[in-house]
C-alpha cells in the first residue's frame, strides 16, 4: 500500500466525517444555535453586572419577563401561522389603558378591569385578524398601519386621563398581589406566563386548531388545498396574540398602577426581535413555543443588561437592529441551506481496498464464469409487477413475492398467470420467507419485520432493535430491513442492511461504503429483537444451513459471505466462508442438492474498485456533481451463483443479453425450477433446472413433509 | 399602469381619484378655511411636502422594485445629525462630508445587500438596520437628540435661499422629480426596476441583473434620504433625531401608497408620488389650520393609509393558490 492510500485511508477510516451529517439531520440542531445564544447571553451579562443572578434583582426582571414572554408567545403563534403581527405593542398599552380606566376612574372591581383589558384585546386582535386573515392584506404593513393607529389613540388617552388616574384613591388587595406579591417564590406574571405557554406548546403540538395553525404557516398553499380553512386560522391566531398581549398589558397595569406614554414602547420590535432570535422562522411552519421563550430571555436580558450597564440612549435599538438582522439572515440562511449542506456533507465516503478477484467473463474457465442461462427464463407477471426483490413459494405451489408499492402479490400454481393482492403492507417489501405454520414473514424496507398470517392478517413483529449509545443516528429503527430467515426454533434471523440510509437510498450506501450492516434476531417467545453483528458493508440475504445449525449471511459491498454459527463451539461467531467474489451478493436460499443459490445485483468493474480506494474522489463527486452524474457500482448485470457447504463455487448462470434478468436480487427453488426475482426488475422468471429434483421444495426442507 | 380591474371603471384609477380628492378638498379648503388660499400659505404647503416628497420618491423607487425601505427616516436624520456633529467638534466640511456619505452609502449598500444576495425579506432588513442606524448614531455618534446647524454654515444659507420668493427646497424636490422622471421612464436600469417589481424571476431569467439593481435601489433611497435630512435641517438649523420615532416614516409610506403605487411592486411612477404628495400636503394644511392637535392628525392619517392598503389590497388581491409563500 503506498503512502498516499495509507493516508488517505487513516484521514477517512478514522475521522468520523459521518457525524457532521448526522448531526444536521436532527431537529434540535435548529434549537442548539438560540440555546447557545441564550446561555452566552447569560453568562457574559451574568458575570459583566454583579449580583445579576441575586433573588431581588431577578424579581423584578422576571416579572417584565413574564409580562413580555407572554407578548412574545402570540407572536410566535402568529408567526407560525405564517403572519406578523406588529401591534402587540399597542395592543399591550392599550389594553393596560383599559384596565387602568376601568379600575381608578371608573373604580369598578378588578376583574371587570381584567374584562375590559382581554376585550380590548380581543377586538383589536380580531380587526387584524379580519384585515390580515379574511381580506388577505400583507400582515407586516396592515398591523403597522393597526400599530399606529392604537398608538395614536393611546397617546389621546393618556394625555386625556393621566391626572384623574394620579388622583384616583382606588386600591385593590388583588390587584396589589398580581403587582407585587409572590407566589411560590415567583411572581404571578411568570406563573401565568409560565402556564400560557405550556398550555399554548400543548396545543400547537397536539391538537388540531395548533396543527392547523402549523400547516398554514408550513404551506399555506397545501392547507388551502386539503380543506383547512385557513382564512379562519390566520384571523384566529391575531386574535390570540391580541389576547396575550391584553394580559400581558393588564399584568403591567397591575404592576405599575397606572399607564404612561412609555407603556408598550418599542414593544413590537423586541417581540419580533425576540421570536425570531429564538428561531421562529419567518414564513411560518417552524419554530416552538419554547423557542419563543428562549428568544423572550434573551432579548430582555440584553436590554435590561445594557440599562444596567449604563450605555444611553439608543443603545437598546442599536443592539435590537444587530439581533434582528443577524437572526433573521441565519434564519433565512439555515432555512435555505441546509438541506443543500445536509445533501452535500451526509455521503461521507470511506477507504476501502477491495481484494482482487477471479474474471466471471464468459470464457475465463473460471468457477465464476456467467453464461447465458437464465436469458430463456419463462418471465411470470410481466408488466404487472415491479420490483419483486424477494420470490417465495408455498406448499400449495403458490408464488409471492413483494412489489415497490408495499404489496405482496401472490400468483396461482400452476400457471402463475392469475395473480392477486396478498396482503398491503406499505413500505417496500423485501425478503420473505414462510414459517412453521405457514407464515409469510417479511422484511419490510424502511419499515421493520412482518408477518403475514395465511388468513392475510399483517402484523407487525419488530420495528427497532436496542439504541447503542455512542451512534447518533437512530439505529434502534430498523432503516433496511434486507432478508430474513427462520431458524428449526423459530428465531426469525434477519439482516439491517444500513443505518445510515432509508432503504430506497441504498445505491448511496454503496458509495459511502461505510460498514453499519448488522444482523438481528427476533425472539417469537418475548418478541424481542437483539443484535448479534454489527459493522459489516450492506448485510443483505440471509440462509439457514440445511443442518439448521449455521446459518449464510451475505456482506453486499464487500462481496463476501459469512457464516455464522448458532450451535456447536463457534456458536455466537461469524467467519467469512466465500471472499472476493466478482460480484456483489445478494439473496442466499436452499438448493436441492444440499448446496446454496446465491443472487448478484451487480458486478464488480476495476473503476468502482478504484474508487473505493479514492474516499476524496467519491467525496467531491458527491458534493459537485448531480447524482444522476455519480459512479456507481454496476448493478446491470447480475447473475446466479450456486456454492456449497464450504463456501465453494459450484456453478454460476446469468444473463448475458440483459435483456429479461440483468440483475438479480433473490432466486428460489421449486419442484426443479428456479424462480428468479429482482429489485428494479418487471417480471419473475422461471427456469428449468437440468438435473434438480422434481419433488423438492423449500417449505418441506425446511419444516418437514405436510403434517 | 395604475388600472384598476374592472372593465368598466378603467379610466377611474387610484391616482385619478385621487388627484380628484386632492382637488376637492383644496376647493373646499379654499371656500371653507381663512387664510388657506393665501400666497403664503399655499407656499407653506408646497414646502411642507417637498421633504416628505423628496423621501418618498426614494421610497417610490424601492416600491415598485417589489421592495420598502423602513429606515430611510432613521438614515434622513442620523446621518444629517451625525455630519452636524462632526462639524460642531470641528471637523473639516469636506472630510465630515466625506464620511457621512461613506456611511449613508454603507447603510445603502448593507441594506440591499442583505435583501439581495442574503434573500432576507426588505421589510426586516430595513427595520433592523433602521434600529441599528439610529441607535448606533445616537448611542455612540452623537451627544443629544437635537444637533444644531453650526454658525454661517452652507446648510444654514441653504435655508435662507429664495427663488422668486419659493424656497429652495421645493426647487430641489422638483428638480429630484424630474430626474427621477427621467430616470424611471427613459433609462435602461429605471425600465429594469419596473420588470423586477412586476416579476422578479422572470426578469431574472430574462437576463436583467436583478440582485445589482436591488442592491442600487437601496442606495439610492438612502442617498435621497440623506439630500431630504440636509434640506430639513436648512430649513429648521437642527435636526431633531426623534423624528426618528415620529410617524414621518409611515407619511411617507401613505403618500407612495395612496398616490398608487401598488404594494405588490411593478406599478406607479412619480406623477403618482406628486400626487400622493399633494393629497397630503393639502390634508396635513387643513387639518393645521382647523387646529386639529397633533395626536389627532396621526389617529386621522393612520385610518388613510389604512384604507389605502385595505384599497390596495381589493385591487390587487392576492389568492391562496398564487400567494408566495412567506410572503408577508
Amino acid at each position: 500500500m503506498s503512502v498516499r492510500e495509507r493516508l488517505h485511508s487513516w484521514r477517512y477510516n478514522l475521522v468520523p466525517d459521518h457525524v457532521v451529517g448526522e448531526i444536521l439531520t436532527k431537529r434540535w440542531t435548529d434549537n442548539a444555535i438560540p440555546f447557545l445564544a441564550l446561555v452566552v447571553t447569560l453568562a457574559t451579562f451574568g458575570s459583566v453586572i454583579p449580583g445579576f443572578f441575586k433573588l431581588t434583582a431577578l424579581q423584578e426582571s422576571t416579572r417584565q419577563l413574564g409580562e413580555f414572554s407572554m407578548v412574545v408567545t402570540g407572536m410566535t403563534v402568529v408567526m407560525l401561522g405564517g403572519g406578523i403581527d406588529l401591534s402587540v405593542g399597542s395592543i399591550f398599552a392599550l389594553s393596560c389603558f383599559s384596565a387602568v380606566y376601568v379600575f381608578f376612574i371608573l373604580e369598578q372591581s378588578i376583574w371587570l378591569a381584567l374584562a375590559a383589558s382581554l376585550t380590548t384585546g380581543l377586538v383589536f386582535g380580531a380587526i387584524n385578524g379580519y384585515l390580515v386573515g379574511y381580506l388577505r392584506l400583507r400582515a407586516f404593513l396592515t398591523t403597522l398601519v393597526t400599530f399606529i393607529f392604537g398608538r395614536a389613540l393611546f397617546d389621546i388617552l393618556v394625555t386625556t386621563y393621566a391626572a384623574d388616574v394620579q388622583l384616583s384613591t382606588a386600591t385593590s388587595d388583588v390587584l396589589d398581589f398580581i403587582g407585587d406579591s409572590t407566589f411560590w417564590g415567583l411572581s404571578v406574571s411568570v406563573w401565568l406566563a409560565i402556564i400560557l405557554a405550556i398550555i399554548t406548546h400543548i396545543a400547537l403540538t397536539r391538537s388540531r386548531p395548533g396543527w392547523h395553525v402549523l400547516a398554514v404557516g408550513g404551506s399555506r398553499r397545501s392547507a388551502h388545498n386539503a380543506g383547512i380553512r385557513v382564512r379562519r386560522t390566520v384571523f384566529m391566531t391575531y386574535v390570540f396574540s391580541g389576547f396575550c398581549a391584553s394580559i400581558g398589558g393588564f399584568l403591567i397595569a397591575c404592576r405599575l398602577s397606572g399607564a404612561g406614554p412609555g407603556t408598550g414602547l418599542n414593544l413590537e420590535i423586541m417581540a419580533l426581535t425576540a421570536a425570531v432570535v429564538g428561531g421562529v422562522s419567518l414564513g411560518g411552519g417552524r419554530g416552538s413555543v419554547i423557542k419563543g421563550l428562549m428568544g423572550a430571555i434573551i432579548v430582555l436580558t440584553m436590554t435590561n443588561g445594557l440599562i444596567r450597564l449604563g450605555y444611553g440612549t439608543g443603545t437598546n435599538q442599536m443592539v435590537l437592529g444587530i439581533m434582528l438582522a443577524v437572526a433573521v439572515t441565519i434564519d433565512i440562511r439555515w432555512l435555505k441551506n441546509r438541506h443543500k449542506v445536509l445533501n452535500e456533507v451526509y455521503v461521507a465516503p470511506v477507504y476501502l481496498k477491495m481484494g482482487e478477484t477471479q474474471s466471471a467473463a464468459p470464457g475465463s474457465g473460471t468457477p465464476y464464469e456467467l453464461d447465458n442461462r437464465l436469458s430463456a427464463a419463462d418471465h411470470i407477471g410481466l408488466g404487472e409487477l415491479e420490483g419483486p426483490e424477494d420470490v417465495i413459494l408455498d406448499r400449495d405451489d403458490n408464488l409471492y413475492c413483494g412489489t415497490r408499492h408495499g404489496e405482496i402479490v401472490r400468483f396461482f400454481a400452476p400457471g402463475y398467470v392469475r395473480s392477486e393482492v396478498f396482503a398491503h403492507i406499505g413500505g417496500f417489501p423485501l425478503g420473505l420467507a414462510l414459517d412453521k405454520s405457514g407464515n409469510l414473514i417479511s422484511c419490510v424496507g424502511a419499515m421493520g419485520l412482518y408477518s403475514v398470517s395465511p388468513e392475510r392478517e399483517v402484523k407487525r413483529l419488530s420495528a427497532e432493535t436496542s439504541r447503542s449509545w455512542t451512534s447518533i443516528v437512530d439505529d434502534a429503527r430498523l432503516r433496511d430491513p434486507n432478508d430474513c430467515d427462520i431458524a428449526p426454533d423459530g428465531r426469525i434471523y434477519f439482516t439491517d442492511s444500513t443505518k445510515r440510509y432509508d432503504a430506497h437510498d441504498w445505491a448511496l450506501d454503496s458509495i459511502e461504503n461505510r460498514a453499519t450492516g448488522r444482523l438481528l434476531v427476533y425472539d417469537p417467545k418475548d418478541g424481542s429483537t437483539k443484535t448479534l453483528l454489527d459493522g459489516y458493508r450492506y448485510t443483505n440475504g440471509v440462509c439457514m444451513a440445511h443442518d439448521g445449525k449455521s446459518l449464510f449471511f451475505a456482506e453486499s459491498w464487500a462481496c463476501r459471505v459469512h457464516r455464522y454459527w448458532l450451535e456447536g463451539p463457534k456458536a455466537g461467531t461469524a467467519e467469512c466462508v466465500i471472499r472476493d467474489m466478482p460480484g456483489y451478493p445478494d439473496n442466499i436460499n436452499r438448493a436441492s442438492d444440499g448446496n446454496y443459490w446465491m443472487a448478484w445485483l451487480g458486478m464488480r468493474t476495476p473503476s468502482f474498485d478504484l474508487s473505493l480506494r479514492h474516499p476524496d474522489m467519491r467525496k467531491r463527486m458527491t458534493r459537485r456533481l448531480p447524482q444522476d452524474e455519480w459512479l456507481f457500482p454496476n448493478i446491470n448485470t447480475g447473475g446466479v451463483v450456486k456454492f456449497n457447504e464450504k463456501g465453494g463455487i459450484v456453478e454460476a448462470m446469468g444473463d448475458l443479453t440483459g435483456g429479461a434478468h440483468p440483475m438479480v436480487t433473490s432466486m428460489r427453488e421449486h419442484k426443479g425450477f428456479l424462480f428468479v426475482g429482482g429489485i428494479l426488475n418487471n417480471r419473475i422468471g422461471r427456469y428449468k433446472i437440468s438435473g434438480a429434483d422434481p419433488n423438492w421444495t423449500s417449505p418441506t426442507s425446511y419444516w418437514g413433509a405436510k403434517p | 399602469m395604475n388600472t384598476i380591474g374592472w372593465p368598466n371603471f378603467r379610466s377611474l384609477n387610484q391616482e385619478g381619484i385621487v388627484f380628484a380628492i386632492a382637488v376637492v378638498l383644496f376647493v373646499a379648503a379654499a371656500i371653507g378655511l381663512p387664510g388657506f388660499i393665501d400666497a403664503n400659505n399655499l407656499v407653506a404647503i408646497v414646502r411642507s411636502v417637498s421633504v416628505l416628497g423628496i423621501l418618498a420618491l426614494g421610497m417610490a423607487v424601492v416600491i415598485i422594485g417589489r421592495g420598502i425601505d423602513l429606515s430611510a427616516v432613521a438614515i434622513m436624520a442620523m446621518s444629517v445629525a451625525w455630519y452636524l456633529q462632526l462639524l460642531n467638534s470641528g471637523t473639516p466640511d469636506g472630510l465630515a462630508f466625506a464620511y457621512v456619505l461613506a456611511g449613508v452609502l454603507a447603510v445603502g449598500l448593507l441594506n440591499g445587500f442583505l435583501v439581495a444576495y442574503a434573500d432576507v425579506p426588505a421589510i426586516f432588513v430595513t427595520l433592523a438596520t433602521g434600529s441599528f442606524v439610529f441607535g448606533y448614531v445616537r448611542s455612540q455618534l452623537i451627544t443629544q437628540d437635537a444637533v444644531p446647524v453650526p454658525q454661517g454654515h452652507w446648510v444654514e444659507l441653504l435655508g435662507g435661499l429664495r427663488f422668486l420668493d419659493i424656497p429652495i427646497e421645493v426647487f430641489v424636490f422638483a428638480g429630484l422629480a424630474f430626474l427621477f422622471f427621467l430616470f424611471l421612464r427613459y433609462t435602461k436600469w429605471g425600465r429594469y426596476i419596473y420588470f423586477a417589481g412586476d416579476n422578479p424571476v422572470a426578469a431574472r431569467n430574462i437576463g436583467i441583473p436583478v440582485r445589482p439593481m436591488l442592491v442600487l435601489r437601496y442606495v439610492l433611497s438612502a442617498f435621497v434620504a440623506l439630500i431630504a435630512g440636509l434640506l430639513t435641517a436648512a430649513s429648521l438649523h437642527s435636526i431633531n433625531t426623534r423624528v426618528v420615532n415620529s410617524t414621518l416614516l409611515y407619511d411617507i409610506v401613505l403618500v407612495a401608497v395612496i398616490g398608487g403605487i401598488g404594494l405588490s411592486g411593478g406599478r406607479g411612477g412619480v406623477r403618482n408620488v406628486l400626487v400622493g404628495a399633494a393629497l397630503i400636503g393639502i390634508l396635513l394644511n387643513a387639518m393645521t389650520i382647523i387646529d386639529i392637535p397633533l395626536l389627532y392628525q396621526n389617529l386621522i392619517k393612520a385610518a388613510i393609509l389604512l384604507g389605502a392598503i385595505i384599497v390596495d389590497g381589493i385591487i390587487n388581491p392576492r389568492d391562496e393558490q398564487t400567494a408566495q409563500q412567506g410572503d408577508i
